[in-house]
């Protein structure tokens, strides 16, 4: 597939081609998702993602954006990482998916490499090829280990759209389907720790689903000891804990894994999304021995022929070396340090607007003054050269996570970027909607 | 981490062999990327960036203080580090690897702790303010004759400069490096210095080192080494900072005291068996004192070899006129023996007599071992002229040696061999790299235009930092203010980088970026992170102080 240019001569790519970015556009409502591909149209996002590279995302137009989305860590390590792409390739020469039925070379090399840089207490690794299958599988081992069938999720919870995961989420993806199941998967309020209580204390729930900050809700941070309370409590309860690691492992937090920095111990942990690198897809699910009893009472019990195909463990090998090596964790927290305290300045200049920062490493929730703040920043970042999603859960909230490898320069250039984006979103949601507060501190200021 | 994530080249998770380990596939590519760990050292660089652009902001005061604790660090290992350093490549004497790794840490602190790359200073009369910027990251390549020393200069100029450095040693010595890089990287950190301010490549390899000095990331490349390395530093597109190789010339005049030039040469000679490229490498002496000279070498521990002995030494140590590298640092007594040539085992240095200095002489030509060649002349001017041929053979504009009364033959000298330096009525090892005379102290000699660097001193700090030059207009119409009481530096006030506190479980955090610099200080409003209200928090607390109690009822029935 060769490089295209958004000349007279139309959109090549080889195998298809467009004549213009509109007719793709109409082309995608036509046979893929009106609903999708109007949402971004609407929301002055009209992105249609051509070449990547590193941190950065090229529109069909040929407009350079650098990402701090990255489909919620999926390219944690930048868009086709060269060291990633030479592996996988490589790999090509010799490996496929592989079979599900059998011993398999990559599928045990990346289990041991992967419990070797596990919490403790972690034996044994589940494949799944994707997030939400991979939550199913967790939720499932939870069941057959308690032997009961409610799952603990928080409201705004998000852990995938898959037969199971669905129910622990937002009632707008499971009620669409007739997927939601209350009874078997109630929920909480997070941080309320009286609320987990009172939903375990009946001693029939099979497992507590977490992700350690919970991302499509915006990021709102745990409060300190939150979570390993609601770990005592699952002990107490005989529920199991179960980390969901999707969006906070990978050394987004400066740790490796999110929830060793809790100081918890999980019972099952769940990674996906950037484990492997952006270029296979391969979800995992990391258990205890305790929660590891099915795999030797029926090792077929969950099938899954994609479930950890062997060019995605591969690329997920070469993606955990890349993240754990020390010199990632040092620029991480340097990336953090400079990102942080770069917002925060950018806050002190409208303090009425740009509420809040939520920050653990390089995941930062950005709060705004606009029950659709984000939206307006979105939209201004979109403008200015900048991809990063509002929360779909808290649209008050920002989601923004520079990606861990990015050079100081990148870091400077994106902390530029973004001041003159949320002062344009200021004055937007103050025109829009005429807010007092908004107003006032812009005009405070000048 | 598992055995899975080795950076050696290797199979990855492929057959075990690499290749045709797998009936059918006839050859399956190694996994990783790059031999040797080629992304793990490209990923220093990288590391090495960040840490250049926080060291950048130091004040004084902590860059002081820094050095200062490398260099304790240092020096406290320096016998085992130089024990190390022998057992490793096998080259040299520890008791002077000990020496040298002393001068190479506390003494180059004594020599440049009072000195400031740090603070800006003011011309009032040009009406031009100064303010010194370090290069940035330095790649360091650290040769295996003097593995230790070099790595710990190179770390010091580092420091007192607030440059971030990647050490990337000689294969031969890269154990030996990475602990000597570590001693001082953990006292530094220690101090204050940002975390990988100073790293060490541990499986250096040729493509690695290709593969670094090509990074863009690179700001200045110091390489001391061989020609082929300093050659590639050069060209590299990078900034770099080469220094050529040396063959010492030592020219002693009619006027030179026989006994004290014998004592010079000879220490110099002899000290760490001839690995600093400063090491005498032809005796030139004027006939009239030759036969003093030589009574005076004899005397002292040095032994003249007959002409079939000269050839017998020359056949050992090289291999046409390519130094053997297996006898590179040892002992004379040990090359005697392999020559079949019986000396008396207080035997420092063996002396070669040779007629003619040309090419073809493979003696004439650099000996990093205890093997000088001697030639005798008519007279000083005749003897400038052999030092001329000595160094076109190989080592110009490193430095050469004048034993001399005559201040005229010493201007003649000076003026006529082409090396930028010159030790006087001293030995060269520790002369011309500065530790015996005023020169500079340092282990990397800059052998300037005629040598093919850029570098034409000794390197020294100041050769690692540039300066913003801001000027006002030369009229006097134009006035320049005060700028006394403006440092627009900083002291951190912890570990550089912060920790990655959840941001609501700091309770620094509004005060987290203060003193990073003035245009850092601001800090975010308190109570805006989070969305723990007080009430929920309150409410927490006392939640979690009843599960604690509970857990200690039950920890005391249990």
């Amino acid at each position: 597939m060769t490089g295209t240019t958004s000349s007279g001569a139309g959109f090549d790519y080889g195998l298809f081609s467009f004549a213009s970015k509109d007719e793709m556009l109409r082309k995608s409502q036509e046979f893929w998702n009106p609903g999708k591909t109007q949402f971004w149209i609407d929301s002055g996002v009209p992105l249609v993602i051509d070449r990547r590279e590193g941190y950065f995302l090229y529109d069909m137009s040929g407009k350079r954006l650098i990402d701090v989305h990255l489909n919620g860590g999926t390219y944690n390590l930048g868009h086709r990482h060269p060291e990633v792409v030479h592996t996988v390739s490589t790999a090509m020469q010799h490996f496929d998916i592989g079979n599900h039925h059998f011993p398999s070379l990559a599928r045990t090399a990346l289990a041991e490499a992967l419990i070797a840089s596990a919490p403790g207490g972690l034996t044994k690794v589940i494949y799944g090829s994707g997030g939400g299958e991979a939550i199913d599988i967790a939720l499932k081992t939870a069941r057959h280990t308690t032997q009961k069938r409610k799952i603990v999720s928080i409201v705004k919870a998000y852990h995938g759209h898959t037969g199971l995961a669905v129910g622990t989420g937002d009632e707008r993806f499971s009620q669409l389907f007739l997927a939601d199941a209350p009874e078997d998967f109630p929920h909480v309020p997070f941080n309320d720790l009286d609320a987990m209580e009172q939903a375990l204390a009946g001693r029939d729930v099979a497992a507590v689903i977490m992700e350690t900050i919970p991302a499509t809700y915006g990021f709102p941070l745990p409060n300190p000891g939150y979570l390993r309370a609601v770990k005592q409590l699952c002990e107490r309860y005989g529920a199991l804990y179960i980390a969901d690691e999707v969006q906070t492992g990978l050394m987004r937090t400066g740790e490796l894994w999110g929830i060793t920095k809790e100081g918890i111990e999980p019972d099952i942990m769940v990674t996906g999304k950037g484990i492997s690198g952006g270029l296979y897809p391969i979800a995992c699910v990391l258990v205890n021995e305790r929660s590891a009893g099915w795999l030797t009472q029926d090792g077929f019990g969950h099938i899954s022929t994609f479930g950890g195909a062997e060019l995605g463990c591969i690329a997920a090998l070469k993606a955990l070396e890349i993240t754990s090596r020390p010199e990632t964790r040092s620029r991480v927290h340097y990336l953090a340090d400079v990102i942080g305290s770069g917002l925060r300045r950018i806050q002190d200049t409208c303090p009425d607007w740009f509420t809040g920062i939520r920050q653990n490493g390089v995941i930062f929730g950005l709060e705004f003054d606009d029950p659709q703040g984000a939206k307006y920043v979105m939209k201004h970042l979109y403008e200015n050269g900048v991809w990063a999603i509002f929360s779909t859960l808290d649209p008050r909230v920002l989601q923004y996570k520079p990606g861990i490898l990015m050079s100081p320069e990148l870091a400077d250039e994106l902390l530029d970027r973004t001041a003159v984006a949320i002062t344009k979103a200021a004055r937007e949601a103050a025109g829009q909607h005429g807010s007092r507060a908004v107003r006032a501190g812009w005009e405070g200021r000048r | 981490m598992s055995a899975s994530f080795s950076s050696r080249p290797g199979p990855g998770p492929g057959p075990a062999s690499g290749s045709s380990g797998v009936p059918g596939i006839a050859s399956l590519p190694a996994m990783p990327l790059a031999p040797g760990g080629t992304p793990r050292a490209l990923a220093m660089v990288e590391r090495a960036e960040w840490a250049a652009r926080a060291f950048a902001r130091y004040d004084i005061a902590t860059v002081r203080r820094i050095a200062h604790a490398a260099a304790l660090a240092g020096a406290a290992q320096a016998c085992r580090l130089a024990e190390e350093a022998v057992r490793e490549t096998g080259f040299g004497v520890v008791e002077h690897k000990v020496v040298k790794n002393e001068s190479c840490s506390i003494g180059l602190w004594q020599a440049y702790g009072d000195h400031d790359y740090v603070s800006p200073r003011i011309d009032e009369q040009a009406k031009i303010l100064r303010v010194p910027r370090p290069a940035g990251v330095i790649l360091a390549l650290t040769p295996s004759t003097n593995p230790v020393a070099t790595t710990f200069s190179k770390i010091m100029f580092g420091l007192l400069t607030r440059n971030a450095i990647v050490i990337s040693p000689h294969p031969y010595a890269a154990g030996v490096c990475a602990e000597a890089a570590t001693v001082m990287a953990q006292a530094a950190v220690a101090a204050g210095a940002p975390d990988g301010c100073v790293q060490v490549v541990t499986e250096p390899s040729v493509p690695l080192v290709d593969a670094l000095m090509a990074s863009s990331r690179v700001s200045l490349i110091v390489a001391t080494g061989g020609t082929a390395m300093v050659r590639a530093a050069h060209s590299s597109g990078n900034p770099a900072l080469g220094v050529g190789p040396g063959n010492v010339p030592v020219l002693v005049d009619a006027t030179a005291d026989p006994g004290a030039a014998a004592t010079a040469i000879l220490d110099s000679k002899a000290f760490d068996n001839s690995v600093l490229c400063t090491n005498e490498s032809v005796l030139i002496v004027v006939e009239s004192v030759a036969d003093a000279l030589e009574k005076a070498l004899t005397r002292q521990g040095a032994h003249l070899t007959s002409p079939a002995e000269t050839d017998a030494v020359r056949a050992v140590i090289f291999d046409g006129d390519r130094l053997r590298t297996e006898w590179i640092g040892r002992e004379a007594t040990a090359i005697a023996a392999a020559a079949g040539i019986r000396v008396p085992a207080r035997t420092r240095v063996l002396i070669t007599p040779i007629d003619l200095v040309v090419p073809e002489e493979a003696l004439a030509h650099e000996k990093l071992l205890p093997v000088l060649a001697l030639t005798r002349v008519p007279t000083a001017e005749r003897g400038i002229d052999v030092a001329r041929a000595v160094l076109r053979i190989s080592g110009q504009g490193h430095s050469a040696a004048i034993h001399s009364r005559d201040a005229a033959t010493v201007m003649a000298f000076g003026s006529s061999v082409p090396v930028m330096r010159i030790s006087v009525n001293v030995g060269n090892s520790l002369g011309s790299s500065g530790f015996h005379t005023n020169l500079a102290p340092t282990m990397t000699i800059g052998t300037g235009f005629t040598g093919r660097s850029a570098l034409t001193a000794n390197l020294a700090p100041e050769h690692l930092v540039a300066e913003t030059q801001v000027a006002y207009g030369s009229s006097p119409a134009t006035p320049m203010p005060s700028f006394s009481g403006l440092d627009p530096w900083y002291a951190p006030d912890g570990p550089v980088p912060q920790y990655p506190v959840a941001s609501n479980l700091d309770d620094a955090a509004s005060g987290r970026s203060a003193g990073r610099g003035a245009e850092h200080a601001s800090a975010s409003s308190a109570g805006a992170n989070g969305v723990a209200g007080p009430q929920e928090s309150d409410e927490l607390r006392d939640h979690l102080r009843r599960l604690i109690v509970e857990e200690l009822r039950a920890m005391v029935k249990g």
